[in-house]
């Protein structure tokens, strides 16, 4: 398969979450132009920093006259989540040149992880080709995220009730259908539980930091039964 | 607010961000991730994504939905329950927002 090929796959299995993203999208354009600000801020937030929902929390501070380094330093803990994933896909980037993991790094946003971390689990990107199917999924939702930026700031106020539409549940749905695969075994089923109950209980910390929390909480469950389950099986001799 | 603070703010949200997500990307043929950090790694995906949405699906303003009322809970539990016995990614999601979007057209919400 040649790049071309692998970077449609990455937008292919992208495309669920970018219908997802759609209203969000229109949504974040239009909420800059109802708080007056103009069109070239709204486009520059989400061609340059592109960060969905660390973009709306700024949105919300900026309506409430926060100063920069408050809005700086919540961006900074809204995105602390992504540090978990840079980690999980060094592996499958580090033989890369520096020049492409500095333009992946750029693109790696929850959508993007989501799709393509799970292919290289799957079989259907590995490292001499996963790169390509990333770019094709950081590209394909970048695009329609600026698109949708555009659009919703032009249309210059809210697009009746798109956010009651429930376009999000794509998200949701593809999320268990990529959840899914992973359940076959003690230690994943293990991180599935506490992630449910922690991200519930902790969902109304401030910033995302539930999210962060229940996650750090679920990959320790997951990897402390992993731990247990191997020790039972290869005696306590082994010393990993 | 000024056109330099609008500057200052998307100039300081772009160097955190790009920051956070490119900094091991930078380093990584240097960085040596130790083997049961790996390990311990490899539970982030199906961690966070749950993390993301079992909030949106369980609860809503009120608190706890978990009630067959509850379009964003029956989808999602559909979804589960569909991709647990198909394993098909496709299927599993196709499967799910067409229940979602069944249940809140009949419940007119």
């Amino acid at each position: 398969m040649n790049a071309f090929q692998n970077a449609q796959r990455g937008a292919l299995a992208s495309l669920p979450m970018i219908v997802g993203g759609l209203p969000f999208g229109l949504l974040f354009g239009s909420l800059a132009a109802a708080n007056d600000l103009s069109i070239w801020f709204a486009i520059a937030m989400s061609s340059i920093v592109f960060a969905g929902s660390a973009q709306f929390v700024a949105l919300g501070l900026i309506a409430a006259d926060a100063p920069l380094w408050v809005i700086v330093l919540t961006t900074f803990v809204v995105n602390l989540r992504h540090i978990l994933y840079a980690a999980d896909m060094l592996r499958f980037v580090k033989h890369l040149p520096l020049k492409l993991r500095l333009i992946m790094g750029f693109g790696l946003i929850d959508e993007t992880y989501a799709a393509v971390r799970p292919m290289y689990d799957m079989g259907s990107a590995d490292r001499s080709n996963g790169h390509q199917v990333y770019l094709g999924s950081f590209l394909s939702f970048y695009l329609m995220w600026n698109i949708t930026t555009v659009i919703g700031a032009l249309a210059g106020e809210y697009i009746p009730g798109i956010s009651e539409w429930g376009l999000e549940f794509a998200m949701v749905a593809t999320f268990i259908g990529i959840i899914t695969p992973y359940l076959k075994s003690v230690p994943y089923w293990g991180a599935f539980a506490v992630a449910l109950v922690a991200s519930i209980l902790l969902k109304d910390m401030p910033n995302h930091l539930g999210l962060i929390v229940s996650t750090l909480l679920a990959v320790v469950i997951g990897y402390s039964l992993d731990r247990l389950s191997g020790a039972n099986k290869k005696g306590a001799t082994t010393n990993v | 607010m000024s056109s330099l603070e609008l500057v200052l703010i998307i100039l300081g949200m772009f160097v955190v961000t790009y920051g956070i997500r490119v900094v091991l990307f930078a380093s990584a043929h240097k960085a040596e991730i130790p083997e049961w950090l790996d390990k311990a790694l490899k539970f982030v995906p199906i961690s966070v994504l749950t993390a993301i949405i079992a909030p949106m699906s369980l609860t809503d303003s009120e608190g706890l939905a978990v009630s067959l009322m509850n379009p964003w809970f029956v989808g999602a539990l559909t979804s589960l329950l569909v991709g647990l016995m198909f394993k098909r990614q496709l299927l599993t999601i196709c499967v799910g927002v067409l229940v979602f979007f069944l249940m809140k057209l009949w419940l007119g919400a």
